[in-house]
């Protein structure tokens, strides 16, 4: 097992001091002393799948953006339209370079007319931050909050009758990638019914000062429903089963959304923004390659970086891949060249030396339990 | 603190041995699946394969970890537990029981004298890890 060889000391949420003493196993992710697991990695997920679990993921960047240009700025900037949101509603998109490749993936919550908020992957913060403000136009103001702000994720399907209980409001009839302001344990803050788990959930963004609060409000409140903390071992099964891309696994500079299966959320109608020329003439001239999903025919793990072979040659690369505790099998994702990415398609994976088969399949790999609406 | 049984011996990279006659049960410690995490897949060798002390004869893979496995004595396989491929956790619940990898007859049976006692094991887990 190794050990951080970085130089620089690891930054540190608000919780990070009741996870060691809570027993969690601490590891180095993206710059941070994260929580990997408390019970166990395979625990943790059904937890989230059965009933109800509490993140940290403090980490997370967020930053602001307000002014009479905010939304313009926004619109430069990401890969989505921003000029769609209502107040209260959030947005999956991208940053990208002018040659199409991906800064980052982020959500954007639209506070008020001309008020946003982007919240960023931890290990993307300074870049990020330095893209944006490099790269903004007009009279808008951007605000680094993510020291102040502290998230926690609650999710599970458990998770609404949890946080209605302790909500000051209803969060009941909030719809998925919708937000509200409002109180959670005697804590104000955002109550966001997003996540990365694809079960039903929220995410709440407070003030670090109030974060071992709300935390230690919500697992004892929520002890009938059996809630347990989950570390970001979980939060990757979990989102892998999902199909959920990971910044720096599954997408980064190197790759675009087109191929990466973010096209959804490139909306060049909206008119110019960063990236716009170079995905519209890869959109016209087809990607040569594709994020597929695909599962193992035994046990045998596929991981980052592992070579992907069809007939004897390569074909690509994993990007993920674990053994997925809802499926109960070895699933990964790669990028796969295009003739090799039809779902039934049979592939091998080369795992130290030996070629093990694999077979693209649909994804999601697990059905999605997120809130319909 | 992880449980050390006594009468067992040890190698630095976290295997057991136990001496059952001419033979030795092999396995990884309490300590070692405790560090892996939750082990999801172990691949090992056939029987009749041999095995060298102190090199790897197989792979343990957890959620989140690949880790070799090294023969603590040489020797021939002469049995490989058929409830791992199904039930790979039975080296996190019980790795000195269920959880044991192989049986091996040993080739040269003064290698045990060369492992770790089961209190100089605890010695060097004492304090790793966490």
């Amino acid at each position: 097992m190794t050990d951080p060889t970085g130089s620089t000391p690891l930054k540190r949420t608000p919780l990070r001091d009741v996870h060691v003493k809570a027993g969690a196993k601490m590891v180095p992710f993206g710059g941070w002393d994260m929580p990997v697991q408390y019970t166990g990695i395979i625990d943790e997920h059904r937890t989230v799948r059965g009933a109800v679990g509490l993140f940290d993921i403090s980490h997370m960047g967020e930053f602001e953006v307000r002014g009479p240009d905010a939304l313009t700025a926004v619109q430069r900037l990401c890969t989505n339209d921003a000029s769609t949101l209502e107040i209260g509603q959030v947005q999956y998109a991208a940053l990208c370079y002018p040659e199409g490749g991906i800064v980052d993936d982020l959500t954007v919550y639209r506070l008020a007319p001309d008020h946003f908020m982007l919240v960023v992957n931890a290990s993307n913060i300074e870049k990020d931050w330095a893209w944006v403000t490099g790269h903004s136009e007009g009279r808008a103001q951007w605000t680094n909050v993510s020291d102040e702000t502290a998230l926690l994720a609650v999710q599970g399907p458990k998770a609404e009758g949890l946080v209605a209980r302790l909500a000051d409001r209803d969060v009941t009839g909030l719809g998925y990638y919708h937000f509200t302001r409002g109180a959670v344990a005697g804590v104000a803050g955002l109550i966001s019914r997003t996540g990365y788990t694809g079960e039903d959930g929220f995410e709440l963004y407070v003030p670090a000062g109030q974060a071992e609060r709300l935390w230690h409000a919500l697992l004892e409140a929520g002890r009938g429903e059996g809630i347990k903390p989950i570390g970001l071992g979980a939060r990757d099964t979990l989102r892998l089963e999902m199909k959920y891309a990971l910044y720096g696994n599954d997408i980064d500079q190197t790759t675009n959304p087109l191929e990466a299966g973010l096209g959804w959320v490139v909306k060049p109608a909206k008119g110019e923004f960063i990236g716009r020329a170079a995905i519209e003439a890869l959109r016209a001239r087809g990607v040569g390659r594709r994020l597929v999903g695909f599962e193992m025919a035994e046990r045998a793990v596929p991981r980052h970086g592992y070579r992907l072979l069809a007939g004897g040659a390569p074909v690509g690369v994993v990007t993920s891949g674990s053994f997925g505790p809802s499926v109960e099998r070895s699933i990964g994702m790669g990028y796969v060249a295009s003739p090799q990415t039809a779902v039934g398609t049979a592939l091998t994976v080369e795992i130290r030396g030996t070629l093990h088969a694999a077979r693209v399949v649909k994804t999601p790999f697990y059905p999605s339990h997120t809130k319909k609406t | 603190m992880a449980n050390v049984p006594p009468d067992l011996r040890y190698t630095r990279e976290h295997e057991w041995a136990k001496v059952e006659g001419d033979r030795a049960r092999i396995g990884i410690t309490a300590f070692a699946q405790e560090q892996l995490g939750d082990v999801v897949f172990v691949e090992l060798p056939k029987v009749g394969a041999k095995v060298t002390a102190m090199k790897t004869f197989g792979v343990v893979e957890s959620v989140k970890a690949v880790s070799d496995l090294f023969a603590p004595i040489s020797g021939e396989i002469v049995e490989v537990n058929a409830l791992l491929p199904k039930k790979p956790e039975l080296v996190n619940s019980d790795p000195y029981g269920q959880g044991w990898m192989l049986v091996i007859r040993m080739s040269d049976p003064k290698e045990v004298d060369g492992l770790m006692s089961a209190a100089d094991y605890e010695k060097l887990t004492a304090g790793a890890g966490h």
